[in-house]
């Protein structure tokens, strides 16, 4: 385990940089995460995004799907990979200080 | 007089009237099973029909043959699930009333949630073989093809026995070696994961059987749609993949029926405790199999665990006593490799697939994560057990929980 300075905070993170404590996150955080995964700049659109993930995440305890992000969250899922190429949830659930979204078996 | 109802008579579904109808009081309780088909599928078969190893005659079977004789069997689809009410709507009109219900509904393919999978190409030069009548159509295919190039496209985890894409692929290998043809065939396996497997080690072991074999792996592909009309596969970043034949892994979902009773996630699993089986949202309900939304394998070897844990459970939650949280996910799987061959893997929710033997430590007679005749031949022998012991609700000189005896760390 390590620990980076994010927006003047001291946060532990993951070896992959994926923050530990969702609770240490504040949206100026976002910026700098997205940046380490390759997006310049965060636009509304993408803040929906982060919001409703961290708002699902609150009350379900757990990183929505991206079917979950279609459904519920009403963003279409190509949208998604333009937002967040190549893996939307995973950057995604990043750059909100979430964890790593649990693989499946 | 009280009702225990079993909504689905796939694996799962039997296996618990098989263990709950000797022990429940007669007098006390009245079991209800209710399925929608008169036919039990041994769905593990329906990958070796492709190759015509296996037809439909070693698939199916009455399913009337494996409840005990005091379930009542209802024959018939379900309409809605009013949890709220502890009542279940058949579609022919009748309303169960139930104390205690198991949801063991199970996962199919949808293939219509991607575009273009079910258009002009389906069951043309486009199939699955999750269904019976899409492993036979298959199997009539490849009787007659003469090469080119064969993708296997898994669409999106989670997916029933998430083994079967490589087991496909490497029966595939041995088949077109056979035939004649395998100069001739192009075989590419598309998935959305990081590597060939779900976990690092085993991965790593199976990503080199696809290397030796000559079967190329595309992974970190998120299927998005299907151009029939050009033989083409896009992702949704718009990468393409051409083939001449698509063997499609289509995205599994539970029950329809779930989801119209609010029970499910967004793909119509529901939500489960990954210790106990019990439901979430409703004290009196209870999951079992691929219905759940646990983080383990969609899998008969799961179901039959997670029976064990179950059946004790129903009897703890009948007597009031608290329910034992000890399901950990294991999953034991035979994944067929080619030329008479098979490897064996065994883990659960914590530890990944670890080379060593099983079930006997250091015995055996099968090798984990190692290519050998001998777990082959459980393969091939699991279809006489899987009818003759395991839907019969049988023991097993096997534990529900997964051992690390007999394994090595690496």
């Amino acid at each position: 385990m390590a620990a980076k300075t994010l927006a003047g905070k001291t946060v532990e993170v993951n070896d992959e940089g994926f923050l530990l404590n969702p609770d240490d996150w504040s949206e100026e955080m976002a910026p700098e995460l997205a940046k380490e995964e390759g997006i310049d700049e965060l636009t509304e659109q993408h803040w929906k995004i982060i919001r409703f993930i961290r708002q699902d995440f609150k009350e379900k305890g757990q990183i929505p799907t991206i079917r979950r992000i279609k459904n519920a969250g009403g963003v279409p899922i190509k949208d998604l990979y333009q937002l967040f190429p190549e893996g939307p949830v995973k950057k995604a659930a990043k750059i909100a200080g979430l964890g790593k979204p649990q693989g499946c078996v | 007089m009280k009702r225990l109802l079993i909504l689905g008579g796939g694996t799962a579904g039997t296996m618990m009237a098989n263990k709950l109808a000797p022990v429940l009081e007669d007098s006390e309780w009245q079991i209800t099973l209710v399925d929608q088909e008169e036919t039990h599928y041994y769905q593990p078969g329906f990958l070796f029909i492709p190759f015509g190893i296996y037809n439909r005659n070693d698939v199916i079977k009455p399913k009337r043959d494996f409840f005990p004789s005091n379930v009542e069997a209802i024959i018939s689809p379900i309409e809605e699930i009013q949890a709220a009410e502890n009542r279940v709507k058949l579609t022919n009109g009748k309303v169960l009333k139930y104390d205690l219900l198991i949801i063991a509904t199970g996962s199919q393919i949808a293939p219509e949630e991607t575009e273009g999978l079910t258009g002009e190409g389906w069951h043309k030069n486009i199939f699955d073989f999750y269904t019976l009548k899409g492993a036979e159509s298959l199997r009539q295919f490849l009787k007659f093809w003469d090469g080119g190039k064969m993708v296997v496209n898994i669409v999106e985890m989670p997916i029933k026995c998430p083994v079967a894409p490589l087991e496909f692929v490497f029966l595939a290998d041995w088949y077109f070696t056979e035939q004649g043809i395998r100069d001739k065939v192009e075989i590419e396996l598309v998935t959305p994961l990081p590597g060939a497997f779900t976990k690092p080690i085993a991965a790593k072991f199976l990503g080199q059987f696809l290397e030796k074999k000559n079967i190329r792996l595309t992974t970190d592909f998120n299927a998005a749609r299907v151009d029939g009309a050009n033989n083409k596969l896009y992702s949704w970043d718009e990468k393409a993949i051409d083939y001449d034949l698509l063997v499609t892994i289509p995205t599994n979902m539970g029950a329809e029926v779930i989801g119209k009773s609010g029970l499910g996630d967004d793909l119509n699993f529901v939500p489960t405790d990954k210790h106990t089986l019990q439901s979430k949202a409703h004290e009196n309900i209870f999951v079992i199999g691929d219905a759940t939304d646990l983080p383990s394998s969609k899998a008969g070897s799961v179901a039959h665990f997670e029976a064990e844990i179950l059946f004790e459970n129903v009897l703890r939650y009948i007597e009031g006593r608290p329910l034992k949280s000890a399901f950990d996910g294991h999953a034991n799987c035979f994944i067929e490799s080619g030329f008479g061959k098979g490897i064996l893997i065994d883990f659960n929710y914590d530890v990944e697939p670890l080379p060593g033997k099983f079930p006997l430590p250091g015995v055996g007679p099968f090798s984990l994560l190692q290519e050998t005749r001998m777990n082959h031949w459980g393969k091939m022998t699991f279809r006489w057990v899987y009818w003759n012991l395991l839907l019969k609700g049988a023991e097993f000189p096997i534990e529900a929980q997964m051992s690390m005896a007999g394994k090595k760390r690496q």
